[in-house]
């Protein structure tokens, strides 16, 4: 066996424990449920019963950081004043970091217009002096904490809350060593193949979320819609720059601490995604980097039992996974590579000749990797529908689902090669 | 506040652990049949070539009694090639039982010779030009343009239909080969070729090859021109 092959078989040994555990993870949780659903005489005992008793809710401030977002801060407040949740304890911090453009003015009219509409002053808009993402969000933080606010959310402002999803969070806090809930993303509105590939992703994301939720190894808070337990700021401190990943270093931290963060998979947020390969390349190169960087900070938590799962398999199993794919990346370039140059080599000896095809299902590949390969689309596709199924409701295929098995894992290598070329030579990775 | 981790349960990672395994088992298997079959396949195509064979010497001994005209020759041709094509592909492919290859492979040669043999007789009988090449290459990575090598007389079958090529493994180890190997004086620096009783060392282009055969010319114009008189 050479080390194309040895490399082949051990990504795939890996892509299969992974995406199985996945699976069993899932389906033992689901079961779990429906048992304790029957025993408690009621067959609904999913995280959708837990949508909060309104009556008794707590004060929840959200910060909404800004950046040159003019187009569409606007909408973002409107779907977080249709929040189904008593308006006298939910309210909004919009924080300009220093936009360029018209933000700041947009967003104080729309205030003033909703705050109007409203009869209350639910929305504070205010300035800094540009210090990137994670000052604006701890601007709004300690507005918050001199509120007396019980939980403080994050939205960016190019993310829109579905109007259930903050009711559906908060019970979740029921639970004293939960610090913080993450939402089910979704890709608001795609447009383009590279949006529908990411709808799927997203869709995946889901599914891998609500699976990591139940094994206590979350380990990013995302910027539009989590939520947190004020308390958790004063005992943990607040965001830091971490690497243009502040919601990532958050999560490692409140992890590192030995707190819990909980995924509520049907509290939804639609997210706009980057509609073009360069955009998503550096939003792409970005986390990953942040992802390596903060893992190398947060070392101590690998393989260390007092971290349960996400210490000894979730983490590592994340690094591997890096890892293999760059290594499978590389082959995958180093064998096309080879097959350019002796196609080049055999028309510079005998010219372009008519290309023969002689079907027969001799030819068709049956090694074992292939078959297994095979199989590992099969599941990634099952997982995609899980995902799908959290999220809308319906396992029907749709194209989405085409696009990203077919072109996903073209696109992959190419942020998760230049973040490790970043971290390789500590070359920064911007924002923009 | 503090907050202790819930153990890990070994079991679910065995469960999974073994759930992978019989994937990876299946896989296997499923590799193996279809394989297997592939495998039987190439020895069904050589029992065919076989009995062909059998059948063309039979008629080359009827030969002698009647007219070079009713000479099937050129049948094997395209069977032997998508046999040599298909044994090519599983030497090429990892989970093929290597043993079964390489007697698949033997056996092919010996089919090769026999037939290499047997249109000798006939080009003599009939006193027609031979437009064969006995092709001896090397895969063990001895032989940087054996794969050069290989495309040109590729390219040469496409274009002369009745061409035949036998190719040869240098270091199949097979006793009628290292024969063919002693007759012709092959040296071990591949690829090598004979071609009309004489043996050329070294990569030969599609132009040296043509040269060394004027017979393809010739068989090129007759069919050209019988296509034509056809029109």
């Amino acid at each position: 066996m050479n080390f194309s092959s040895l490399l082949l078989y051990t990504s795939i040994f890996c892509g299969l424990y992974f995406q199985i555990f996945l699976l069993v993870t899932f389906f033992k949780a689901q079961q779990k449920e429906k048992t304790a659903g029957k025993k408690a005489g009621n067959k609904n005992l999913t995280a959708d019963s837990k949508t909060a008793s309104l009556a008794a809710a707590p004060t929840v401030s959200i910060v909404v950081p800004c950046w040159n977002e003019s187009k569409t801060v606007e909408n973002t407040l409107i779907s977080l004043l249709n929040l189904e949740y008593p308006k006298e304890k939910l309210s909004v911090l919009v924080v300009d970091d220093g936009s360029k453009d018209e933000t700041f003015a947009v967003a104080t009219q729309a205030a003033a217009r909703l705050n109007k509409q409203e009869g209350l002053a639910r929305i504070e808009v205010v300035t800094q002096k540009n210090g990137g993402k994670y000052t604006a969000l701890n601007r709004g933080i300690a507005i918050a904490q001199q509120n007396g606010t019980q939980f403080i959310g994050c939205l960016d402002a190019d993310s829109f809350v579905d109007k259930y999803a903050l009711a559906r969070m908060i019970p979740y806090f029921d639970n004293p060593a939960i610090m913080a809930v993450t939402p089910a993303m979704r890709v608001h509105e795609p447009k383009n193949i590279l949006q529908y590939i990411q709808r799927a992703e997203y869709n995946v994301g889901i599914f891998t979320k609500r699976v990591f939720g139940m094994l206590n190894s979350i380990y990013v808070t995302p910027g539009p819609f989590s939520i947190f337990r004020t308390s958790v700021f004063k005992q943990i401190g607040v965001f830091k720059e971490a690497h243009n990943t502040e919601d990532m270093e958050i999560a490692f931290r409140i992890q590192s601490f030995g707190y819990r963060i909980a995924n509520c998979h049907n509290a939804f947020v639609l997210t706009k995604t980057p509609e073009t390969i360069p955009k998503l390349h550096r939003q792409r190169t970005r986390w990953t980097y942040g992802f390596i960087k903060n893992a190398i900070d947060y070392r101590h938590i690998f393989f260390n039992k007092k971290y349960g799962h996400m210490g000894r398999f979730v983490l590592p199993a994340a690094i591997v996974g890096l890892i293999l794919s760059l290594a499978i990346a590389l082959d995958f370039v180093y064998h096309i590579g080879n097959s350019v140059i002796a196609t080049i080599e055999k028309i510079s000896i005998v010219g372009i000749g008519m290309p023969q095809f002689h079907f027969s299902w001799f030819f068709v590949n049956t090694q074992t990797t292939t078959i297994l390969a095979i199989v590992l689309v099969a599941i990634t596709l099952t997982i995609v529908m899980f995902g799908k199924y959290i999220a809308e409701g319906s396992m029907k295929p749709s194209r989405d689902m085409l696009y990203f098995v077919v072109f996903y894992g073209f696109l992959a290598p190419l942020w998760l090669s230049k973040a490790v070329y970043n971290v390789a030579l500590s070359r920064k990775t911007p924002w923009r | 506040m503090e907050i202790k981790e819930p153990g890990i349960n070994p079991k679910k990672y065995l469960l999974v652990l073994a759930i992978t395994c019989a994937v990876f088992l299946t896989g296997f298997l499923a590799s193996n049949y279809l394989n297997d079959a592939k495998i039987n396949s190439i020895q069904d195509t050589e029992n065919q070539i076989s009995l062909d064979i059998l059948s063309s010497e039979a008629q080359y001994q009827l030969l002698e009694q009647s007219s070079c005209d009713i000479v099937t020759g050129s049948i094997l041709t395209d069977e032997l090639n998508t046999l040599a094509d298909k044994l090519s592909y599983a030497e090429s492919q990892e989970g093929f039982n290597s043993a079964d290859v390489k007697s698949l492979k033997e056996n092919y040669s010996l089919l090769e010779i026999k037939d290499y043999l047997l249109m000798q007789q006939i080009y003599q009988k009939c006193n027609a030009s031979p437009t064969s090449i006995l092709y001896f290459y090397s895969n063990k990575g001895d032989c940087p343009d054996c794969t050069d090598q290989g495309y040109v007389l590729t390219a040469l079958r496409q274009e002369y239909p009745e061409l035949r090529v036998y190719a040869f493994d240098y270091n199949l180890g097979l006793g009628a080969v290292n024969t063919l190997i002693t007759l012709y004086h092959i040296p071990s620096v591949l690829p090598a070729l004979v071609m009309n009783g004489r043996v050329y060392d070294g990569f030969q282009n599609i132009d040296q090859i043509k040269a060394a055969l004027p017979a393809l010319a010739l068989q090129a114009t007759t069919s050209s021109s019988s296509s034509s008189t056809n029109k």
